[in-house]
């Protein structure tokens, strides 16, 4: 990775009692990134922003932020980072603009910038139109920008945002998707969600949280040259011994009564196949290149082990 | 100084809601009723009284003193301190908007000292109307302004202790409403610890509040009474501070 390391952890663990709720993790995220920590309820996703941010201190671990080491120079390291908690921190009686005014103030943004800080958010956040409304009588999803909105009011390299979309309407969710978009273009955010679709839309690299532990990272665009899974469809199927047999087939299993799932060497393999479906009789009626979604590998990631469960 | 800042945000916020103002009209009304009392029981009874004794005694001691060193605006304070432990910590950490704190730029001091400025001074709000009351009588009569002066320290003395209990309070629990049993039974305990016990006993004697409280409003201006108080105040705000810290060390729902 050649941008701008803004986050880095290494070995981050922390135990609430004899519950080990985050055991060892590693993130990196860099300027223009946008990683997002997908898990279960209770992966400990909350637990790891939270000590991201600092409100949480870490059992083991240590946290970098923006280069400044977030137990060693806290300041500085708070400075540059922005924090959306699960429940925006909002006061309700607070008007719009008092409360960014308000979270610039706590960020020790001098009185000269404030100004033009909290105006460029509320456009940013699209906030301009209520500006002059008190908190409480806003919408959920207003609210939920108002929270993104004061966790970037500074304009922090670093924003963590912990479940941006959870209880929107989906066009609210397109908005805050949008604005997650537009963010990672200048800062790094990382985000915590368990909704897929928030990944695939907003995100660059998703690391899977089991139980505590990272149990699986990748990029979210599907890699061009991925695992060549084909589904095939017979209506008078062959023995998939018969298949694995073909020159450049790797693997080939029944699925169901009439299909089979191959995998292959190479695209020129496939050639093969179709040649000695129409000689052998096997009528091919369908055949379809596998992606492997980000559900498919979420789902097998986090599925219970059968050794856990006895 | 950011302190500062949080202190005037604080204030801004408590005032935006009616129930501080209630008490503050509320506490005014019945500082003004127990002054009013001792004035006109001064009128009728103490005024001829002295003129025929030839007494020292005069205003300052049967109404000034009377007005600071009674139950009655202890009474009220504790009650605003108890409505201070409500707004506070407590809420905050309810509605999670601690957490905007927590992950800012500050440092925990910074956090409880800002929160301390504004409870102390909404609590002075209350101890300067009632100090217009007495100061009134100098269109009329002469007054022992030393004397009142001390009344006055000896009452934002006590106030401070007490914005400090309410602070502690409000950090233990996330309850608005266990946080306001909690002040009140501390203070309670604190004001009433000497007359409850009444054994004598010279560690109770100087730990309860009102020995000390009662010397200063009888205008003897003694450093260890001070002192008394200047520690109980740092001592809760310590506390404070600890345990603000240790939220942040043991998650326990910031």
């Amino acid at each position: 990775m050649t941008a701008e390391v803004l986050l880095e952890t290494t070995g981050l663990a922390r135990a609430f009692g004899p519950h080990a709720a985050v055991r060892g993790i590693d993130l990196r995220v860099g300027r223009g990134e946008c990683l997002a920590l997908l898990g279960l309820n209770g992966a400990g996703k909350t637990t790891t922003l939270e000590m991201l941010c600092g409100v949480l201190a870490p059992g083991a671990g240590t946290i970098r932020v923006a280069g400044h080491d977030l137990l060693a120079e806290p300041r500085a390291a708070r400075q540059c980072l922005g924090y959306l908690p699960e429940t925006p921190p909002l006061q309700p009686d607070a008007r719009v603009i008092d409360y960014l005014h308000w979270a610039a103030v706590v960020r020790r943004i001098p009185r000269s910038r404030r100004r033009h800080l909290v105006e460029r958010t509320l456009e940013r956040c699209c906030l301009g139109g209520v500006r002059r409304r008190v908190i409480r009588n806003l919408s959920r999803g207003y609210q939920q920008r108002l929270g993104i909105a004061q966790a970037i009011v500074h304009q922090p390299p670093l924003v963590v945002l912990d479940e941006p979309t959870v209880g929107l309407d989906p066009r609210q969710v397109q908005g805050v998707r949008a604005l997650i978009g537009d963010l990672r273009r200048d800062h790094g955010v990382i985000l915590s969600t368990h909704v897929l679709a928030d990944v695939e839309a907003a995100c660059d690299r998703v690391a899977i949280l089991h139980d505590g532990r990272i149990i699986h990272e990748q990029a979210v665009a599907p890699a061009a040259d991925g695992d060549r899974r084909y589904r095939l469809r017979f209506d008078r199927p062959p023995r998939p011994d018969a298949v694995q047999a073909l020159d450049g087939v790797l693997a080939a299993e029944a699925e169901g009564e009439q299909s089979l799932r191959v995998v292959v060497r190479d695209e020129a393999a496939l050639d093969g196949i179709v040649a000695q479906a129409a000689h052998g009789g096997w009528r091919l009626r369908e055949l379809a290149r596998e992606v492997r979604t980000l559900e498919q590998v979420f789902l097998a990631c986090t599925a219970p082990r059968p050794e856990e469960a006895a | 100084m950011i302190a500062l800042r949080l202190a005037g945000r604080e204030l801004r916020t408590l005032f935006a809601a009616p129930l501080p103002w209630l008490l503050l009209a509320l506490g005014q009304v019945v500082g003004a009723w127990w002054f009013l009392t001792l004035v006109e029981r001064f009128r009728g009874q103490y005024q001829a009284v002295l003129q025929q004794t030839n007494s020292p005694l005069g205003v300052t001691d049967l109404v000034v003193a009377p007005f600071f060193g009674s139950y009655v605006l202890l009474g009220v304070l504790l009650l605003a301190a108890a409505l201070l432990a409500m707004r506070l910590l407590a809420e905050e950490r309810r509605s999670g908007s601690l957490r905007l704190l927590f992950a800012a730029p500050l440092a925990v001091t910074e956090i409880v000292l800002g929160k301390y400025l504004a409870a102390l001074a909404y609590l002075l709000v209350f101890l300067a109307g009632w100090l217009f009351m007495p100061l009134g009588l100098l269109a009329g009569t002469e007054l022992d302004l030393g004397r009142l002066a001390a009344a006055a320290l000896a009452l934002g003395l006590v106030a401070a202790a007490m914005a400090s209990v309410a602070l502690f309070a409000s950090s233990l629990v996330a309850q608005p409403a266990v946080a306001v049993v909690l002040t009140a039974g501390v203070l309670l305990a604190l004001l009433g610890l000497d007359t409850a016990l009444g054994s004598g006993d010279p560690v109770i004697a100087y730990l309860a509040v009102l020995p000390h409280y009662e010397g200063l409003v009888q205008g003897r201006v003694v450093s260890t009474d001070a002192l008394y108080f200047l520690l109980l105040t740092a001592g809760f705000l310590g506390f404070t501070i600890r345990r603000l810290d240790g939220l942040r060390w043991h998650g326990t729902g910031v």
